[in-house]
């Protein structure tokens, strides 16, 4: 099974990120973002509850745990989509407390969404272009005289093309986005993050659904966006992906953060094999958490 | 605070309006109430000397009213005259201005008196040299009654109107609630059970109890009827949310005019809409439908709550209502379950139609139409789907139209409502008893 | 006998006439709203009564001039454009259908309370107000045209008005649908997370896409009460769907459709009310009342947006692909 999704190399790992000893909460050399006492609950249910995480500027961090540790909701939370009861977070030493969802992605910080939001009415390329920041055409009443944005229009349009080149989607521009598949969709959401050359990107499960034919490209995407300096967080729940590409990883378990660390290491942490066997234990809904499970064993046996 | 105040038992009087506002010309059947026109070319009597008249008609349960005083006085110019023996008059004034008409109500018959202290009215002239004024009589005593009494007396009505509200509210939040569809045929669903039991109590002349299930049964015969000849097949198709709410914005406008088609545009009254108030509770002075209506609400409120928490059938309801694809994999048949959602909806609606017709009260084509946007307002008040939340939204909508006519003009009472409901949301958009969405 | 050749007249007329042109106007802008951005806007005939009132009170009441008192009616719809849209544009789109559908309704409530009838003329509405626009006719007296076309020269002139404020709004939105605010607009019509996620003010874009439908609304308003008086049982829900069925019959996402839409539907609307009518008074159908012929109509319309929605749901110009609805 591992052989599938084998690296034709293997990609270079950052490390020395951290200060201390690989703990939840340990203090980065450089974090670009900062979490403390983040607190999400629906009626009586905690969803997240950070009591300090950083994550790493210039590296890519993977974000892991059981089905409803609350990873998407720390996400929305992080990103403006949801406010936290309390606690506060900041994002490049600006706190993000307080600021709608629109400027966040605004300051660099760009997500992607666990189900795919492709925009299915318009075209792969209109979809690319939407991405784009700062469109003079974006104005209402600049809009209607196409001469003051035709010339930004056509640069955006040919970086647009030049992406969607890198993730093989050039065929498709002139099609609905409707027409794409699950995983071309996954590989269009991504694209467009780009198209605003984000500082932080942060995927929501990029893998989930996506033909194991394109999951060799999808993490060279990944990898690309480390090389050209930017942060990437991602949520994942396949550990091979995770232990391939992660050079850090951070570990939640019904809404707290249980273990962190080196992707190598962090799997071995007593820790992190409770959240997803205690996972196992506590509830019945077993399909998906098993997986996990067998994962986990998987991963384990491979590390020794 | 003191003021002179009209009692009266339900808002009958809307319906003993006299002059000049039926609009029901468009009626078919003889049976249609004939409509009281107080036109503009009324007889000239007195008066000759000037050029510009009002006129008007005083009339009360369709009997012209003889020697009532009406005054006239604006501008300096004073003058007075008397209903003629078709209960006209007409008052000749100098100038086209603005006066002032009083009708003195110590000259109307016993128990009868302008509604809602309207004695006095400021009138003008429009293009014409001729202005129809018309007083709206209703039945009532003239007293003082304090303004605790008077919260009060609007306390039960509001309640009254509220609990009728709730019975089509609970409907259309639990047709929302498991199929997603903003219905707004559901008005059409409500005047359908007024139609039945004036078909069945009326025109048929079957007993008032047999009318009303007969009624109340081929309501829910509706709602089935709806439910498998369109919104199943529909859902079958795959029909998205918002195409689903504009078809049944179609089905409104069609069943609206058909019903109009058949029945006519008159307003009529059920059996037994105006016997007299005779229940005095302190101030409050309620009639027998009155107390049946607000005891029917109530019980059929508690069985409906009943069925939701107790039942097998009620708890799959709410379990849909949560989240539909996961009850069809826990083995519940989301079909039955819509269908009997839908025939539940109607049977409530067409009895929320009987009450309203009682209430208003009348019969009418549009009747469900003019309630509509209150029930709406009740259960997005409440938050959207959610039963409960209908029956308390459904209960604020009524009694605050009911208390606002403390302060607001009568013909503007709706208004208060839907205000109420934009600022609800404004701090609760999510409803009363809502939850929010997830996101991502 | 039916007189057919009077029928079709009567019908053709409608292809022209200011009416249809407000109407063609009002579904524009709700193409924009409903189309384009996917807002649920049912408060289209507030909207109109306020384009409608807001001219004719201005006119009356405070002597404005024709430019002053079209702007105070766009001042008005703005206005209310904000007070819908600032609750509701943060939430799911059926809250902005009930609250817009509301606001309306206390419009006309407004407008019909015998409590303000010294400036709104309550149920009897406004007149008088004309004498403005007609003095700007540029026409000399006298009729124009050919067979059912032939109109007085104040005729002539609502209609060229009429048409010319249709077209450039046409032009207008066409400009706008082809550019990035375009983009934007129809990416919330998809799918506003993703398009918020992407750095766009969603709310902002929203509540100019409400303003900029509703203005086009109130224009419409104002070319609607040109042959006719204000009143305000005209301002009632159902002209709100009317607009609706409109809307759908040319292609809720088409800039030709709502024009073309409104012309056919003023076209089949006036031939098939004229043919029953008349029928009826031939005594055709024999279990029919004139007053019911009328009622026909109605139950038409309904059916006919009922059909047009399952089956044709992208209207006579939708694009096949580009379905409004589909999602
Ligand atoms: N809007 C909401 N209302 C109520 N509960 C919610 C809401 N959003 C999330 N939750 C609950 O919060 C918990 C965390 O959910 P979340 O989606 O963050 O999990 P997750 O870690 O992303 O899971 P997965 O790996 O399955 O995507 C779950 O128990 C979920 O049911
Ligand atoms: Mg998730």
């Amino acid at each position: 099974m591992s052989d599938n999704v084998a690296p034709a190399s293997k990609p270079v790992k950052t490390t020395g990120l951290h200060i201390g000893d690989p703990a939840p909460g340990v203090k980065k050399v450089d974090p670009i973002i900062i979490a403390d006492g983040v607190k999400r609950t629906f009626g009586g249910l905690t969803a997240v509850d950070v009591a300090h995480v950083e994550i790493p500027r210039g590296a890519i961090t993977a974000l892991i745990g059981p089905n409803g540790a609350g990873k998407t909701t720390f996400f929305n939370l992080l990103t403006g989509f949801d406010k936290p009861d309390e606690g506060k977070w900041e994002f490049d030493g600006r706190s993000l407390a307080h600021v709608p969802a629109y400027r966040v992605a605004r300051m660099g910080l760009i997500r992607t969404f666990q189900l795919t939001k492709a925009l299915g009415l318009l075209t792969v390329l209109d979809n690319m272009k939407l991405g784009a920041k700062q469109q003079t055409g974006e104005n209402l009443f600049r809009s209607v005289l196409p001469f003051l944005w035709r010339k930004q229009e056509e640069e955006i349009e040919e970086k647009a093309k030049e992406i969607l080149t890198r993730f093989k989607l050039d065929a498709k521009q002139e099609d609905y986005a409707a027409s794409l598949s699950g995983g071309q969709r996954k590989l269009l959401e991504m694209a467009r993050a780009l198209m605003s050359d984000p500082t932080l990107v942060m995927l929501d499960e990029p893998m989930a659904g996506v033909n194991p034919a394109l999951t060799q490209s999808l993490l060279d995407h990944i990898l690309d966006l480390k090389s050209q300096g930017m942060t990437v967080l991602f949520v994942e729940h396949d550990m091979h992906m995770v232990r391939h590409i992660a050079d850090w990883v951070i570990v939640m378990a019904e809404g707290k953060i249980v273990a962190e660390g080196d992707p190598h290491e962090v799997m071995q942490d007593p820790a992190v094999i409770d959240a997803y066997l205690g996972a196992h234990h506590d509830t019945d809904l077993g399909d998906s958490d098993d997986e996990h499970v067998t994962a986990m064993k998987e991963l384990i046996d491979d590390e020794q | 605070m003191e003021s002179t105040q009209a009692v009266r038992p339900h808002s009958r009087g809307r319906w003993l309006i006299l002059l000049g506002l039926l609009l029901s010309a468009l009626t078919l059947s003889g049976i249609a109430a004939s409509p009281a026109m107080a036109d503009e070319g009324g007889t000239d009597g007195q008066a000759e000397e000037f050029e510009y008249f009002f006129s008007g008609n005083v009339k009360y349960n369709d009997e012209p009213l003889e020697g009532v005083s009406i005054s006239v006085s604006g501008g300096g110019f004073e003058a007075e005259t008397e209903t003629d023996e078709n209960g006209q008059w007409t008052l000749g004034v100098p100038e086209k201005e603005a006066y002032e008409l009083t009708l003195d109500e110590d000259t109307l018959p016993e128990g009868v008196i302008v509604e809602d202290g309207q004695s006095t009215i400021e009138a003008e002239f429009g293009l014409t040299n001729r202005k129809a004024v018309n007083f709206f009589l209703g039945e009532g005593q003239r007293v003082t009654t304090d303004y605790g009494a008077q919260v009060l007396i609007r306390v039960v009505n509001g309640l009254n109107f509220g609990l009728l509200l709730a019975l089509a509210a609970i409907g259309l939040s639990l047709i929302f609630g498991t199929t997603g569809l903003s219905n707004f045929a559901h008005a059409e669903m409500i005047t359908f059970g007024a139609l039945m039991m004036l078909t069945f109590s009326t025109t048929l002349a079957f007993p008032v109890w047999l009318a009303i299930i007969i009624a109340i049964a081929l309501s829910g015969g509706l709602g089935w009827a709806l439910d498998a000849g369109l919104w199943k097949p529909l859902r079958k198709r795959g029909v998205a949310l918002i195409p689903l709410m504009i078809v049944s914005i179609g089905l409104s406008l069609a069943l609206r005019y058909t019903f109009q088609f058949f029945y006519g545009g008159g307003t009529r009254q059920l059996p037994g809409a105006t016997i007299p108030s005779e229940i005095r509770l302190g101030p409050i002075l309620l009639s027998w439908i009155d107390v049946v209506s607000m005891a029917t609400s109530v019980v059929v409120l508690l069985a409906v709550a009943f069925f939701l928490l107790r039942t097998r059938i009620g708890k799959a309801t709410r379990a849909v209502s949560d989240n539909a694809p996961l009850a069809a994999a826990s083995g519940i048949d989301v079909d039955r379950v819509i269908r009997i959602v839908w025939i539940l909806g109607g049977a409530l609606a067409g009895l929320a139609g009987i009450l309203w017709a009682y209430f208003r009260p009348g019969v009418s084509w549009d009747m469900g139409f003019q309630i509509l946007l209150l029930v709406f307002a009740a259960v997005t008040l409440g938050g959207l789907g959610t039963a409960f939340g209908a029956l308390v939204g459904s209960l604020i909508v009524g009694l605050f139209i009911e208390v606002s006519t403390l302060w607001l003009p009568s013909d503007m009472k709706y208004v208060g409502a839907l205000l109420v409901l934009i600022l609800v949301l404004l701090f609760r958009p999510q409803g009363i008893l809502g939850r929010r969405e997830r996101i991502g | 006998m039916i007189d057919f050749l009077a029928i079709l007249g009567n019908a053709a007329q409608q292809l022209i006439s200011p009416t249809t042109a407000a109407y063609a106007l009002a579904a524009l802008g709700l193409a924009i709203h409903f189309g384009y951005t996917g807002l649920l806007n049912f408060g289209q005939a507030g909207f109109m009564a306020l384009g409608a009132y807001g001219f004719a009170i201005s006119t009356l009441s405070f002597g404005f001039p024709v430019w002053a008192s079209v702007l105070v009616g766009i001042a008005a719809s703005i206005v209310f454009a904000l007070i819908l849209g600032i609750p509701t544009l943060r939430l799911r789109a059926d809250y902005l259908a009930i609250v817009t559908i509301a606001a309306a309704e206390i419009l006309r409530l407004i407008f019909t309370t015998n409590t303000f009838d010294e400036v709104t003329g309550s149920a009897s509405g406004l007149q008088g107000y004309k004498g403005g626009i007609a003095a700007l006719n540029p026409i000399p007296d006298g009729t124009y045209g050919f067979g059912p076309f032939t109109y007085n020269a104040y005729d002539w002139w609502i209609r060229i008005l009429g048409w010319t404020v249709v077209i450039l709004a046409a032009i207008f939105t066409w400009l706008l649908m082809r550019s990035p605010w375009g983009r934007v607009i129809k990416g919330i019509r998809e799918d506003e997370d993703a398009v918020r996620a992407l750095g766009k003010n969603v709310y902002s874009y929203k509540m100019q896409s409400l303003i900029l439908g509703g203005v086009f609304g109130t224009l419409a308003g104002m070319i609607f009460i040109l042959p006719r008086a204000v009143v305000p049982a005209n301002y009632q829900t159902s002209l709100t769907f009317f607009i609706y069925a409109i809307l759908l019959l040319g292609g809720a996402a088409t800039i030709l459709g709502p024009i073309v839409g409104a012309m056919i539907f003023w076209v089949l609307l006036s031939f098939f009310s004229g043919f029953v009518s008349r029928a009826v008074e031939a005594g055709w159908f024999p279990f029919m009342s004139p007053v019911q012929a009328g009622q026909l109509t109605f139950i038409l319309v309904g059916v006919g947006i009922m059909l047009l929605v399952v089956f044709r749901p992208q209207g006579i110009f939708g694009n096949k692909k580009e379905l409004a609805f589909v999602r």
